[in-house]
């Protein structure tokens, strides 16, 4: 009987002499965190997705406490919603950001951008850019690997497996920027959402002359500057071969894409032609 | 230390050195693959003879790129190269076949050179050569040592340890003579009294021959190396001929070695005694399936499809076609690329042997550990790649890779190490590249 008392007694004693460190530690070694940040960290959508440039969503929580204005702490995930509880949870303004979306600047499908050869090799785009030009006659555009589909967390990019390239589910798509980075021949890009989605932009990243790269692809940009010829708001142009449009001057006119010779340029979500012609 | 043995298959090691009849069109490319692109110093429309300077070095780590056939310049462009992307180059429409009257195209031997090695020096980098062993650094360059540093011994490349390539054992049986006489020029031009010729052991005639013919030069022996790949590496011949190791990051200088091909060595001659810049190359083309195989002379610019044309055409099994050997060589996305300076051969491989096999998991053999010529851990260089970790890469010396493919030929999983490595090799010297800029 007596052991068994014994070996109680010494275990709360063990426990009452661990407690007693334990706590003088906390007191000692205590760490002050703003009480904020945890309530902005809930508030966040915790994909810790680091598209806005910190180390994961407590850091950009950690930011935004420590910030005077919000100004340029953009949650692109969250969107407006999340931006204004975060503003109000400080009491500071809430920033106003314009959405975007990522766009995949290639055209090249199969049927239009035959393949020269067959790459049997790692299949990562980045190291299949590193080895050599890519499995068709174009050395820019996309090697349809799927290192953005990899890199992206949202389930907002797939590689069609008929033209080999990715597609972006723009309701899922949270411009993160992480595809963006992914790829190692910059053929995504993030650009403005537009007005009900619409948008047009040059489906197309090549830089070599226009002679050279019909032979690869029927439907590359060949730098006749056609485009920015018709443009009247100054919006598309043209350097290295290339044509750009540029979001912020484009009015969405509509101009540009008819009479491109390659359908180079593509109109996203823009109702059907004809309807218009019958509405008209 | 490491190293692996593959077959060495030397299917033409008996076929003597043929012509390769000119095309109706060349496209001489005016980047090498190591310094910056030379600047093209001809236009559209201009008429130039075999030999005539048409792209003038750029920058110190650069070299000169002659015509290699006389015709009229038709336009300078883009031009696929081996690595599928495009590299500015000379287009010219070839009409007859005259060269400059300065080169001396008599086959006497010409043994006496009366140059001093600053002239000499001079010569070379006037000439255009770099190294023709497949790395194609300028030669001028390796024989410029940096002040402070002395060269003690001078090393020759006729170890060809890539399967299936002859040329340089060719070349060895066939110009013995000159490349000796190209030695004992580059002896003179970096001032060492001593020049070891380094052969593998299954070129025993090669051995034989110029062990013959060395007897009559001072200073020059032939050494006979055990079969072993990638002993044809700089570091690793260093090791193999005086027992130096190159300390990581250092150059062959450092134990006061300098280390030619056999090839460059001629070429040496061939610029010095002939006056004849580097304008054609030898070339191996062969493979399990060819008809023939061959040895073959080649001007620089020639589409390969026109030199495997008159070998025979494409053999219908043929699964991937390399230019250069079967360890370091580069898959060919077409034939349209022109033979350049470092071109050693095209290999056709059949179907059934290029395929890629299915990866596996890392088992923890150390294969690829043994293996590594430069005792490295690949198998720990591709997870760090694979997760972008550069820093730790940086730290485990990858740039020392020499990216000869013993890991990859070694791994029983089938573990693609080499093209991970390389693309954590390529991110890595980005970022030393940018650090050294920021420095200075």
């Amino acid at each position: 009987m007596n052991i068994i008392i014994l070996s109680i007694l010494t275990l709360v004693l063990v426990g009452a002499v661990a407690a007693i460190i334990l706590y003088l530690a906390s007191r000692k070694f205590r760490i002050f965190e703003d009480p904020r940040v945890g309530e902005v960290e809930a508030a966040l959508p915790a994909v810790n997705c680091g598209g806005c440039g910190f180390p994961g969503c407590h850091g950009f929580a950690v930011a935004c406490v420590e910030a005077e204005s919000l100004e340029h702490l953009v949650c692109t995930v969250g969107g407006l919603p999340t931006q204004e509880k975060v503003a109000q949870i400080l009491g500071k303004k809430a920033n106003t950001f314009e959405l975007t979306v990522a766009v995949v600047r290639c055209g090249g499908a199969c049927e239009v951008r035959p393949r020269t050869n067959q790459y049997d090799g790692v299949s990562s785009c980045a190291i299949a850019h590193n080895l050599y030009g890519g499995d068709t006659g174009c050395s820019w555009g996309c090697l349809g690997l799927g290192d953005c589909e990899v890199a992206c967390k949202f389930d907002a990019l797939h590689i069609d497996p008929a033209t080999l390239l990715p597609v972006v589910v723009e309701t899922k798509c949270t411009s993160c920027n992480a595809c963006v980075k992914s790829c190692p021949r910059s053929i995504l890009e993030l650009r403005k959402r537009g007005p009900k989605n619409r948008r047009i932009c040059v489906n197309c990243v090549n830089k070599d002359e226009g002679a050279v790269i019909r032979e690869a692809c029927s439907t590359a940009c060949i730098g006749c500057g056609k485009c920015a010829d018709v443009c009247a708001f100054d919006a598309i142009t043209l350097t290295n071969n290339l044509a750009y449009i540029n979001p912020d001057k484009c009015t969405l006119c509509r101009r540009c894409a008819p009479v491109c010779p390659t359908n180079a340029i593509v109109e996203l979500n823009f109702p059907d032609k004809k309807t218009i012609n019958v509405l008209i | 230390m490491g190293g692996i043995h593959p077959k060495g298959h030397k299917l033409s090691a008996n076929h003597s050195i043929q012509e390769v009849t000119l095309p109706p069109r060349v496209m001489i490319p005016l980047g090498h693959y190591l310094g910056a692109p030379s600047m093209a110093v001809v236009s559209a429309g201009d008429v130039v003879k075999v030999g005539q300077l048409i792209g003038q070095a750029n920058g110190h780590i650069s070299a000169n790129v002659h015509a290699s056939v006389s015709g009229v310049v038709a336009k300078i462009d883009g031009h696929v190269d081996a690595s599928g992307y495009k590299v500015p180059s000379v287009f010219i429409d070839v009409q007859g076949d005259e060269w400059l009257e300065t080169i001396d195209k008599t086959p006497e031997i010409k043994r006496e050179c009366t140059l001093d090695a600053k002239m000499i020096v001079k010569k070379i980098s006037e000439s255009g050569i770099v190294g023709l062993g497949g790395a194609t650094f300028p030669t001028h360059v390796k024989l410029t040592p940096p002040p402070g540093k002395k060269a003690e011994v001078l090393i020759i490349n006729g170890v060809e340890c890539e399967p299936y390539l002859t040329c340089d054992h060719r070349l060895m049986m066939e110009k013995g003579e000159e490349i000796l006489v190209g030695v004992s020029i580059l002896m003179k031009a970096i001032g060492v009294h001593e020049a070891i010729i380094g052969i593998e052991n299954n070129k025993k005639d090669a051995i034989a021959h110029l062990h013959k013919l060395a007897i009559g030069f001072d200073g020059i022996s032939v050494m006979a190396l055990q079969v072993q790949y990638p002993q044809g590496g700089e570091k690793q011949l260093i090791d193999a001929t005086i027992g130096r190791q190159v300390p990581s990051g250092g150059l062959p200088l450092d134990v006061g070695a300098v280390v030619q091909n056999v090839a460059t060595a001629f070429a040496i001659y061939e610029a010095v005694q002939k006056n004849k810049p580097l304008f054609e190359r030898i070339i191996t083309i062969t493979g399990k399936s060819m008809a023939h195989h061959g040895n073959y002379r080649a001007r620089i610019g020639i589409p390969l499809a026109h030199v495997v044309e008159q070998v025979g055409g494409v053999p219908g099994d043929t699964g991937k076609i390399v230019a250069g050997g079967p360890m370091m060589g580069r898959a060919l996305s077409n034939l349209d690329v022109a033979v350049a300076k470092g071109t050693s051969g095209v290999l056709f491989i059949p179907a059934f042997e290029s395929a890629r096999k299915n990866m596996q998991n890392c088992i923890r053999c150390t294969k690829c550990v043994v293996a590594c010529p430069m005792g490295l851990e690949p198998y720990l260089l591709m997870t760090q790649s694979e997760r972008s970790m550069w820093t730790e890469m940086e730290s485990d010396r990858i740039l020392d890779c020499i990216e000869c493919g013993c890991c990859s030929y070694s791994c029983p999983s089938n573990r693609p190490l080499l093209d991970y490595i390389r693309f954590g090799k390529t991110n890595v010297s980005k970022i030393v590249r940018a650090r050294l800029v920021r420095k200075n």
